[in-house]
């Protein structure tokens, strides 16, 4: 029982702001420690403080119980601690071997010149490929590699340079179900090894099956901190919001209205989509459920005018839309919240207040002249729902805010256009709890008002919560239909995977 | 990046087809070998300006440079000093100008564009301060290197390849060359992956402005002379030949062999064969624009179509169908 990673009594502070206030934690080598908490708890601030990112105003780092100062992501990786971010540190010009290497490529020397050692470098990465069991070319570009492989060569990369330490922050949330399995099956390999891991996720249920110990932060303090068994999905949920949040999904007073307010009627597109068909009423809530790859975002972007389809119409409000470009159906009020928040959904160094603008400012326009007074009213009250001060909103960068309140500036910046029809795309992806159940409940307030909102989840939870009906699409196909009474999650999935209504 | 080089080496064909149906000295050899020549300047120019666009940067100062270093060395010619010793003081002018926009671009953390576009200006000053604004004419016996040959190859075909070959070799085969590719891509990963970007950032601002003053060099052994506007606007030039090859302005991608070199004959080929059909010189830039324009434009569209073609197919039955 030795601990590897020991943080005794950290503090740090921001512009006189406490982050983290005493917080202590110790893993022990060849064990997973799980680490949950709010957007906002102090996770990230903890963890770049083990990578060496961060300095901590006071308290210690122990690793291997000696007392480390430490100044930089390199003196954390000489000392065996890998940290594989969020976003990944990984270049999409480089092949995947040249990757593993940067910085310190093995060099050779001809004619007294240093140069790069090739064939030491292609070995080296064919056994670390095969060690994270990724089977692909060492030559291939990274660029070409899908989100899950990066990871895996994100891991490669961190065992290069014997990693004992490794601590992965929010490693599933752009993969899809079976990369994540590949993970997982890869981590647990890796603690036979008696590698060390800290593990940071939303995904509880992912957390629950992996950690041999967990830890919940809340508001910069350690609230809990114990072996696995002594946690349920409940008890993490309360300890992390401080409150029993029962009710996730609050209910909703309103009924739909069977008025059409987007019709899809034989929607085609050879080799993506097959035709669909589909009403979405006025005051309804619709899901679309279907695996990784199923053609649900493909069908969001034909609808919204992105893609383009061969066949088929799109009616809106009852006419069928003449010309498909994302410029008319903003003006036909129609709203499409993307599932790639940081790419598409927001300008990440623009203020909030030019972000919320992007949308809606010809509304707030008369002979392209914009209303100040009216729009500076419509930009406050948007900060008020994600709680940022007036002056906050002019100097905030988006980028500076948690996944969350980011997520509802992106929903406040398509409601200030007053949309009929809204698109939501993995809305919840990437947020806490507690932001979940507030957009929760302005998705909630947006039908009650007589919106029609489409929802794309991969999460069923989330759907049987909010949704009135829910389609579920497998192969570009839509293969079932569900109402409220029959929501049945066993068949939903049956559907997805294409396992037939077998009982 | 070889998709982008490609479009260079169509253009290229095309330019050569055209010409050599209008012209029918076009394509002798020795007009080939005369291209090859007259673009080795601006080739290597190119070359270093590409480092410094792998960086997602750009050296506005390369022209300068060459002004300074031809500058320098005919100075020093006409003084009566070995050429070996003009050659070395031109390096030192190349070295010193690279070392100052690096300093300034990676140390200072200027804009690329805004503290090259300075040392343009500074450049300049001091051409026209060592020249007193008049032409510096060199003997016969110096313009005469642009026309020696060693083993059969003119002296500025051998310059051109030893450069191109080194600066290829950094690039391809050494840590630098590929951080320099990791940092144009990313310069925050970069830092995160424990590169010194500064130290990567600063080494092809210095690569640049020895290229450039090698250019100044060979370009003033081919002329024999320093004009006022030696080197002026080679910088357009320069980045031109590098786009056309491939090289992405936004960092990261590109290569100077082929790329970079095919940009660089593309459009000397295109200049000389206006020579040679006699075309007024005022239409010599429409010309240019074209082929720039053209080389992009099929850059675009094959781009579109390669979009299009590695669109996520879901339903596989009807993929098959249509294959």
């Amino acid at each position: 029982m030795s601990h590897i990673l020991q943080v005794e009594a950290v503090c740090k502070s921001f512009f006189n702001v406490r982050v983290l206030r005493d917080v202590s934690l110790s893993l022990e080598r060849g064990h997973i420690l799980g680490l949950v908490g709010e957007n906002g708890a102090g996770k990230s601030t903890l963890m770049n403080i083990l990578g060496g990112v961060l300095t901590p105003d006071s308290g210690s780092v122990l690793v291997e119980g000696r007392r480390l100062a430490l100044r930089n992501p390199q003196h954390a990786a000489e000392h065996g601690i890998a940290f594989i971010h969020q976003e990944l540190n990984l270049f999409g010009n480089l092949t995947v071997a040249e990757n593993l290497f940067v910085p310190r490529f093995p060099r050779r020397r001809v004619l007294g010149f240093p140069v790069l050692d090739n064939k030491t470098i292609q070995q080296r990465a064919r056994q670390l490929l095969e060690l994270v069991g990724l089977g692909i070319s060492t030559d291939t570009l990274v660029g070409d590699l899908s989100p899950g492989e990066r990871q895996l060569v994100e891991i490669a990369k961190a065992l290069n340079v014997d990693a004992r330490i490794l601590i992965l922050d929010e490693p599933t949330t752009s993969l899809t179900n079976r990369e994540a399995e590949r993970l997982f099956s890869l981590i647990e390999r890796l603690r036979a090894k008696d590698i060390s891991m800290i593990y940071i996720s939303h995904a509880l249920a992912d957390v629950l099956r992996l950690c041999d110990e967990i830890c919940v932060l809340r508001d910069g303090c350690m609230v809990a901190h114990g072996p696995k068994s002594e946690f349920s999905f409940a008890s993490m949920i309360s300890l992390m919001t401080g409150q029993n949040l029962e009710e996730l999904y609050p209910t909703r007073q309103s009924r739909a209205s069977n008025e059409p307010k987007l019709e899809v009627r034989h929607l085609s597109q050879r080799g993506v989509v097959k035709d669909l068909n589909f009403r979405l009423n006025k005051g309804e809530v619709l899901g679309l459920f279907g695996l990784m790859g199923a053609g649900r975002t493909e069908l969001a972007r034909m609808i919204f005018g992105l893609d383009s389809h061969a066949e088929g119409d799109v009616v809106i409000d009852g006419v069928v839309a003449q010309n498909n470009t994302p410029h008319d159906r903003v003006r036909q009020r129609v709203a499409f919240v993307t599932e790639d928040r940081r790419q598409e959904g927001l300008f990440m160094e623009a203020s909030v207040a030019s972000n919320v603008a992007a949308v809606a400012l010809p509304a707030y326009s008369r002979f392209g002249f914009v209303d100040q007074d009216h729009f500076a009213e419509a930009v406050t009250r948007v900060g008020r729902s994600v709680g940022l001060s007036a002056s906050a909103l002019l100097s905030r960068e988006v980028r500076s805010l948690s996944g969350g309140n980011q997520q509802k500036v992106v929903l406040s910046k398509w409601f200030l256009a007053k949309p009929k029809v809204l698109i939501l795309d993995e809305p919840t992806r990437g947020v806490d709890v507690v932001a979940k159940h507030e957009i929760y409940g302005l998705m909630n307030r947006f039908v009650s008002e007589g919106g029609a909102l489409l929802l794309i989840s991969s999460e069923i939870e989330e759907l049987l919560g909010m949704c009135d009906r829910i389609l579920v699409m497998r192969n570009g196909e839509i293969c079932d239909h569900l109402a409220r009474p029959e929501f049945n999650s066993e068949r939903i999935l049956r559907s997805a995977f294409g396992a037939g209504a077998l009982p | 990046m070889l998709r982008a080089a490609g479009n260079g080496a169509i253009t290229f064909a095309l330019v050569l087809i055209v010409f050599g149906s209008i012209s029918r000295h076009f394509l002798d050899s020795s007009n080939l070998i005369n291209i090859v020549v007259q673009s080795s300047s601006l080739a290597i120019v190119a070359v270093g300006m590409t480092c410094t666009l792998l960086t997602a940067g750009i050296d506005l100062s390369v022209g300068s440079t060459m002004f300074v270093a031809a500058a320098v060395a005919g100075k020093l010619l006409l003084d009566g000093s070995p050429a070996s010793l003009a050659v070395v003081a031109a390096l030192g002018v190349g070295l010193a100008f690279g070392l100052t926009n690096a300093v300034l671009v990676a140390y200072f953390s200027m804009q690329p564009f805004i503290a090259t576009l300075a040392t343009l200006f500074l450049g300049r000053g001091l051409a026209l301060l060592i020249t007193q604004t008049r032409s510096l004419n060199l003997p016969d016996g110096f313009v005469q290197f642009g026309s020696r040959r060693i083993l059969f190859v003119p002296l500025p075909i051998l310059a051109m390849v030893l450069a191109i070959g080194t600066i290829h070799f950094i690039l391809s085969r050494t840590s630098l060359g590929r951080q320099i590719y990791a940092v144009g891509h990313s310069p925050s990963a970069a830092r995160v992956a424990g590169i010194n970007t500064r130290r990567v950032l600063a080494s092809s601002y210095v690569i640049c402005g020895l290229c450039a003053a090698i250019g100044g060099v060979v370009a003033l052994s081919l002329l024999g002379t320093v004009s006022q506007t030696f080197g002026s606007q080679r910088e357009f030039s320069a980045v031109s030949a590098a786009v056309l090859g491939g090289t992405s302005l936004f960092g990261g991608r590109g290569k100077v062999f082929p790329g970079t070199v095919i940009g660089a004959l593309l459009i000397q080929a295109v200049e000389n064969g206006l020579v040679l059909v006699n075309a007024d010189p005022y239409i010599y830039p429409l010309v240019t624009a074209v082929v720039i324009f053209s080389t992009v434009l099929i850059d675009s569209l094959r781009h579109e179509r390669f979009l299009k073609a590695s669109r996520r197919k879901i339903r596989l039955e009807d993929v098959s169908l249509a294959s």
